[in-house]
Order: C-alpha cells, then sequence, then structure tokens
C-alpha cells in the first residue's frame, strides 16, 4: 500500500507538477504577455524544487514499491538537470521576444521536461524509465518545433519526434524481452536475479539488453544513433537547442548510467563491450565531423556528440572512479555549453540572427570580453589545461587506465588533439581574422551574467575543484554500495 | 478447442495479410482502412489470449480514434504517394537482405532461447486466475493505487500531448465574425435604436 | 497437467461468451462476400469503356476525388484521442472502485485534475471553437 512516507521522496517532483500546472493557468488566463513573468516564475519554480530536494533527508529511500529511488547519485544529477533547465529559461527570454515566438507555453514546457528528466534519474523500474523518458521527450519535441513557422524547426521537431519514437519503440520493444525473460521489471529485482553464482542471465535478457541500450545511446545522441542530432541542434531555435545540449543530456547519462551498473550491473562483461564501441564511435565522429562544419550550431552539434564518448568512457570502466569522472564531465559540459551558447546568442547582427562560424571574424576587436569568454570555453573544450575540460577528461580517461582499457584511453587522448583543431580554429578566426561588423549589444544582461560566471567556472575549476569532485564521488558510491 | 484453432488461424491470416496491404496498397486511404482491419484483427487475436482488456482498449484506441488520426493527416498532407514510392523497388533487393539477415538472426537465437521457469512467480502482480476475476478488473486493482507515480504521470503525459497539439497547430484567425451571446444579450434599447424625427418631403 | 487442463477448461468458459460475436463476425463476412459473389454471378456483365469510365457531366474526371484537410481537423482528432485514452483508464477504475477505496478514488481525481487543467487551457486557448 503506499502511504505518506512514499511522498516524501517525490516532493520536488511534486511540486514541480504542480507549479507547472499552476503556471500554464496562469498563463493561459494572462495571456502572451505574462510571458516575462512566466519565464522569472519557472526558474523560480525550478530553484524552490531544488531548495526542497535539499531539505529533504540526504539517505537513499526508495518509494512507490520501488520504482522511485532518491539517492546521492540521483540528488547530484538532479542539480545538474535543474541548473541547466532554468539556465535555459534565462537564456531563452530575450531571445524569445527578439524573434517574435515569445509565449508563455515555452518555460511551462520547460518544467515540464524537467520534471520528466528527474523522474528519469530517479527511475529505479523499467516502466518508470519510460514514463519519464515519454515525459521528457514529448515535451521537447514540442520546443524543438516551437517556432512553427520555420521550416527548419519544424522539421527539427518532426525529425526529432519520427527518430525519438522509433528509438522508444526499440527501448520498450528491449524493456518487454527484459520483462519476458526475467519476469520482473524492478531493477533491484533484476539486480538480484543476475547475483550469485548459478545466475544466468539467458540469452533473451542479453537480446533485451542491447534493443534497451540502443534506445538509451539514441537519447544520449551517442554514435550511431546520432542522426538526429546535427539538424535538431541546427533547425531549433538557439534557446532551446542550448536547452536540449545540456539537461535532456545529463538526464539521459545518469539514466544510462543508473540502469547499467545497477540492474544489469552483474553483465558488465555483455554490456561494457557495446558502451566501449559508441564512446570509441562518437569520440571519432564527434572529432573529425566537426571539422568541415561551417554553422557553429552544427559544430556544437558533434562536439556534443563527441563530449558524450568522452563520459561514455568512464561508463565503459564501469568503476566507482570511472562514474565520478562521469558526474565531474557532465558538471563541466554543463558549464562549457551554457557559456558557448550564451555567446551563441550573442551573435546577432542588425536584429538578424547570424550563425555562420565566420561571423565570429575579428571578435576580439569589436567584443574583447565575449571573444575571452568564447576563447576560454574553446579551449576547456578542447581539454587545454589548467581549465575545467582537461580535467573532466583526465578523470575519465583515468578512470578507464586504472580499469586496463588502455586503447580506449589512447583513442579518448588522440580524439582530443584532434577536435582542438577545430575548437583552436575558431579561437584563430576570433582573433586573427579580419573583423566583420560588431555584433549588436542587445543580447541583455542575464546572457553576458550567465557568461561570466561560466567562464569564471570554466577558468577557475581547478582552484576549487572539490565541491564538484566530492559531490561526484559521493553520487558514485552510492551505486556501487549496494552491489 | 478447434473453434478456437480456426479463429485463430483466421484472425493472424488476415492480419498479416492486412499489414501487407497497408504498405503495399496505391492508395494512402486504401492503407489506412487496411490498417484498421489489421486492428480489429489482433483485437481478436487478444481475445483469444484471454486479454480482454486490451483487446476492447485496441478497438476503442487505435480504431476509433488514432486510425481516424491517420485518415485526418493522409487527407491533410498532400502528397502524391505514387511518386514517393518510385525508388521502392530499386531498394527491394537490399530491403529483402536485410529482412533475411534479420529472419536468420531471429532463427538462430529462437533456438536457444528458454523463458526461466520460475518467470512468472516473480512478477509484481501476478494476474489472478480467470475465473477470480476478469482482467480489467484485475488492472484496476493495482493501477490506481500500487502504480499510482506511474498512472499520474501518464496523465501529465496526455497533458503535455494536449498542449504540444494546441502550440503547434492552433491558429488565430484575424477577421473571422465570431457570435458573441453575451454581447447580443447586453443589447440595449439605447445603444441600437434611434428615433428620428423627419420631416415630410426632405429624406433622411 | 491437471492445472493445465483446468485452464484450458477457463479458458474455453472465458471464450464462450465472446461465441455470439464470432457468429456475428462469420454472418457478416458471409453476408458481405455473398453480396459480392452474388452481384457478379447473377447480373449481367456487358463492360465496354464508356460504361466504366468515370463521368462527370460529360467531363473526364481531372483529379483525386481527395480535397486537401485543414489542419484544425487534425488538432480536434489529436485532443479527441487524449480524452479518448483518459476514458480508457475509466473503465478499470469503474469496475474494481469498491476495492480500491478512498485511496484509489482520489487517485483517480489527481489524475481527471490533471486533464482539466488541459482542458482548461484548451478552452481558453479557443482551441475547441471552429471560428
Amino acid at each position: 500500500m503506499i502511504t505518506t512516507a512514499d511522498i516524501y521522496p517525490v516532493l520536488p517532483e511534486l511540486f514541480l507538477a504542480v507549479a507547472a500546472m499552476a503556471l500554464l493557468m496562469y498563463g493561459v488566463f494572462r495571456g502572451d504577455k505574462s510571458t516575462g513573468s512566466c519565464s522569472w516564475l519557472a526558474v523560480l519554480a525550478l530553484i524552490v524544487t531544488g531548495v526542497i530536494m535539499s531539505l529533504l533527508p540526504e539517505n537513499a529511500e526508495s518509494a512507490f514499491r520501488g520504482q522511485f529511488v532518491v539517492d546521492q547519485f540521483a540528488r547530484f544529477m538532479k542539480w545538474l538537470v535543474l541548473l541547466g533547465s532554468a539556465l535555459a529559461v534565462v537564456m531563452s527570454m530575450n531571445y524569445n521576444a527578439r524573434e517574435q515566438i515569445e509565449r508563455f507555453e515555452f518555460p511551462v514546457l520547460i518544467l515540464f521536461a524537467s520534471l520528466g528528466m528527474l523522474l528519469m534519474v530517479s527511475a529505479n523500474d523499467l516502466i518508470s524509465l519510460y514514463v519519464g523518458l515519454e515525459l521528457q521527450s514529448l515535451a521537447l519535441y514540442v520546443i524543438a518545433a516551437f517556432r512553427r513557422d520555420s521550416t527548419k524547426s519544424s522539421e527539427a521537431g518532426l525529425k526529432y519526434f519520427v527518430l525519438g519514437a522509433l528509438s522508444s519503440g526499440m527501448l520498450l520493444y528491449g524493456a518487454s524481452m527484459i520483462y519476458g525473460f526475467a519476469g520482473t521489471t524492478r531493477f533491484d529485482a533484476l539486480a538480484a536475479l543476475f547475483t550469485g553464482p548459478s545466475a544466468d542471465p539467458g540469452v533473451g535478457v542479453v537480446v533485451g539488453l542491447v534493443f534497451l541500450l540502443a534506445g538509451l545511446a539514441f537519447k544520449v545522441s551517442a554514435v550511431p544513433f546520432h542522426m538526429w542530432t546535427p539538424d535538431v541542434y541546427e533547425g531549433a531555435p538557439t534557446p532551446v537547442t542550448a536547452f536540449f545540449a545540456v539537461a535532456p543530456k545529463i538526464a539521459a547519462i545518469a539514466l544510462l548510467v543508473r540502469t547499467m551498473v545497477g540492474p544489469f550491473g552483474e553483465l558488465f562483461a555483455q554490456w561494457q563491450q557495446i558502451i566501449v564501441f559508441i564512446s570509441i564511435a562518437s569520440m571519432l565522429l564527434g572529432a573529425l565531423a566537426a571539422i568541415w562544419q561551417t554553422n557553429i550550431k552544427r559544430l556544437l552539434a558533434y562536439s556534443s556528440i563527441g563530449h558524450i564518448g568522452y563520459a561514455l568512457v568512464g561508463l565503459a570502466a564501469g568503476s566507482e572512479e570511472g562514474i565520478r569522472g562521469i558526474g565531474v564531465y557532465m558538471a563541466i559540459y554543463l558549464a562549457m555549453n551554457v557559456g558557448t551558447f550564451c555567446c551563441v546568442l550573442s551573435m546577432r547582427r542588425q536584429g538578424v540572427l547570424a550563425e555562420g562560424i565566420d561571423d565570429l571574424a575579428g571578435l576580439a576587436r569589436n567584443h574583447p570580453m565575449m571573444a575571452a569568454a568564447m576563447a576560454i570555453f574553446m579551449f576547456s573544450m578542447a581539454g587545454i589545461p589548467p581549465l575545467a575540460g582537461f580535467f573532466g577528461k583526465l578523470y575519465v580517461f583515468m578512470a578507464a587506465v586504472n580499469e586496463g582499457l588502455y586503447v580506449l584511453a589512447i583513442i579518448g587522448v588522440l580524439t582530443s588533439v584532434i577536435g582542438a583543431f577545430y575548437y583552436l580554429r575558431i579561437v584563430k578566426i576570433m582573433y586573427f581574422d579580419e573583423p566583420a561588423d560588431a555584433f549588436d549589444r542587445t543580447a541583455g544582461r542575464e546572457i553576458g551574467a550567465i557568461m561570466a560566471v561560466a567562464g569564471m567556472f570554466t577558468l577557475l575549476f581547478f582552484v576549487f575543484p572539490s565541491p564538484i569532485v566530492e559531490g561526484a564521488g559521493q553520487a558514485a558510491a552510492v551505486l556501487f554500495a549496494s552491489g | 478447442m478447434i473453434l478456437q484453432a480456426i479463429s485463430f488461424y483466421a484472425f493472424a491470416a488476415v492480419t498479416v495479410a492486412a499489414a501487407v496491404m497497408v504498405i503495399s496498397a496505391r492508395n494512402p486511404v486504401h492503407s489506412v482502412l487496411f490498417l484498421i482491419l489489421a486492428f480489429f484483427n489482433a483485437a481478436g487475436l487478444f481475445v483469444l489470449m484471454g486479454a480482454e482488456f486490451i483487446a476492447m482498449i485496441l478497438v476503442i484506441v487505435y480504431v476509433g480514434a488514432v486510425a481516424v488520426l491517420f485518415l485526418f493527416v493522409v487527407m491533410m498532407l498532400d502528397i502524391n504517394f505514387v511518386e514517393l514510392r518510385q525508388g521502392f523497388l530499386q531498394y527491394l533487393p537490399i530491403g529483402a537482405l536485410v529482412g533475411l539477415v534479420l529472419l536468420a538472426e531471429l532463427v538462430l537465437i529462437l533456438g536457444s532461447w528458454a523463458i526461466a521457469p520460475d518467470t512468472a512467480s516473480r512478477a509484481a502482480a501476478p494476474t489472478p486466475a480467470i475465473t477470480e476475476t476478469t482482467n480489467t478488473h484485475a488492472i484496476g486493482q493495482v493501477l490506481y493505487t500500487d502504480y499510482i507515480y506511474l498512472f499520474q504521470a501518464a496523465g501529465l503525459i496526455l497533458l503535455i500531448a494536449m498542449i504540444g497539439a494546441i502550440v503547434l497547430t492552433l491558429r488565430s484567425r484575424e477577421g473571422v465574425k465570431r457570435q458573441r451571446i453575451s454581447d447580443q444579450v447586453g443589447r440595449t434599447r439605447e445603444e441600437s435604436v434611434e428615433v428620428r424625427h423627419v420631416e415630410p418631403g426632405s429624406g433622411v | 497437467m491437471v492445472a493445465d487442463a483446468l485452464w484450458g477448461y477457463l479458458m474455453q468458459d472465458m471464450l464462450s461468451e465472446y461465441l455470439p460475436i464470432l457468429i456475428f463476425l462469420g454472418i457478416a463476412t458471409g453476408i458481405a462476400i455473398a453480396a459480392l459473389v452474388a452481384s457478379y454471378i447473377v447480373a449481367r456483365q456487358r463492360p465496354d469503356p464508356e460504361k466504366v469510365s468515370a463521368y462527370e457531366c460529360g467531363f473526364d474526371a481531372f483529379d483525386d476525388a481527395r480535397g486537401q484537410f485543414d489542419v484544425r481537423f487534425y488538432l480536434v482528432a489529436i485532443l479527441f484521442i487524449i480524452f479518448d485514452l483518459e476514458i480508457a483508464f475509466l473503465f478499470p477504475w469503474a469496475i474494481s472502485l469498491s476495492e480500491i477505496g478512498l485511496f484509489g478514488f482520489w487517485s483517480m481525481m489527481a489524475f481527471l485534475g490533471v486533464l482539466t487543467i488541459g482542458f482548461i487551457y484548451e478552452w481558453k486557448k479557443g482551441a475547441l471553437e471552429w471560428e
């Protein structure tokens, strides 16, 4: 029976759901002129959700007959997700108003998507995994096509939807196989089933696991399930792209990690090779395909595919250290991407958006601060010490080396070097090319502030790494505590 | 027993035939109609398995709503499906090859598959015997209490679907004359009727 | 073995309730086929090109008979599906309400509340107006 004890762990989610619905009502009664206040209220709702989460006791708890779990890992990832979503809402305001797509549904849909991500991170059952994933995806499909009068945006939404539905189908097929052959959908029951000397998962479960992995790999846009990423990133409105690049990726990685390490931890040998493969493929594609891009959003799409590849190195290691590396990597990834997208959002000439890499030419002369911030993010993404991105890569590669995955670590380092080429090319264009016309200074103070904070974080991470590293360490420890 | 076998084969055969017709029919509207036929026969198969609830949901939701939506979409998109299908034969060999490989894999794997014997006993909510309750009843006993978390999340998904459909397709049209009943009722004599005294022979 | 036999018997029992429907389906199919076959066999068939070609006030029919639908039909259809699904959730609830108690009752009320929020949104947005 469900009791009130089940309510406490889900309080943050409950609050977020109620807040999103209240905001929907507020918006629909006030009309589209309330978009500004709706956006700020959405940010407030996300913050309050985080506060409620931090007020709850810090032990691991499961609720609703084990369908939902809150532990240190969930909390760490949820913090990142909430932060990413709140920043995305702030970043969207100015842009949406300027592009005349200012509608109050935007922050509401972001709230619902964040709710889905929180459910994903806390999923402890194949059904709650799927429900959380759909809640998130459905909201994302809609906001990808949010600028519905633009063919590109509609195309992005449609592509994302069709391919997303396909991947959900694969995921469900895999989940149904696992249920059919194991007889349970609960993660703890599955884990118990595969532990022990006589435990034999059987071919059925492994095939189901492969389908499940394929579905999840799509959601994190790992190669070979990455095809949608560049088109969707390019077509969707820029703040939506910024949102896509950060929060859903973090939630999906968290889900992937929990699903692999939790119920299927004992099948490590079976899924490790798959993760190693998609990790290498993502790193290679992220490094090579980005070189020929001329659109900055497409370039960032390939860059994010590459980053997911690096993060998956930590999962391939399968150790506590590797998972800690993923936590650190995703936190740093959040800061770098949010910062970079703030720069992209500021690229606007005479009211028209500029998205080409050439448009950055000579940025250092017209906008020295923005160029410096962008340079920091690019250096960091390339993994140049002592910037944050270097430490992200360091943690996952160290984990891989400690587990004896030398080849994986070496490929990772090599692709970072190749990838550094296009990141540094952007820096070169900004600092040494003939200046193009200056951008409008209309991006808004919020964008500038976020850019500055993200830049400081990326630059000074090496001074105070301990909060993030320790948080990620605790998060990783909890996943390995029981098993 | 024999009746059951006959109806199984009839339903299964029609389902497969209708599914083939869905992808091979020249007219997209016919495709949708064949899809409806396939849904109906799948519902028949579900009934044979004892899953009445799913069978009825298939008829109500898929035939009643989803297929109608398909029809609308087919009618909405002005696509020449014959033109669209022109490359079909060109890709047939490679498609057939992929299909064959998948089939071979399935056959190979099915041979070695075995469902763990105690699978049914591990189920979180075992299906009660059909004499005790109908399966609609059995679903009702757990869905709203034990699975309330998933149930409410499903409600939120439906809400997002609603918001999404409206955000993406609703357009307010300019210059449409609407009937406002409250305005009509609220009209007073003073604001609508004016009495003028017209001098004879001078016109208005 | 005994359990299997029992199960088989019970299934039969459940399925026998569907026997009238099966018979109905059989008769319907039979009549449909009979009507087609009979008209093919009994009626005189002397087709010629003038008789079988489409005729429209002396013109050839030029085009596809399909007219393009407005996107508004789609909106109505999808809103209908959502409420259709909601009703699908109501069936099991209605017949097991006596056992799931007050908790089950309020569980459904919360679900309906969420959808009512959606309904208010829809209404205020004017999605239900045809114009």
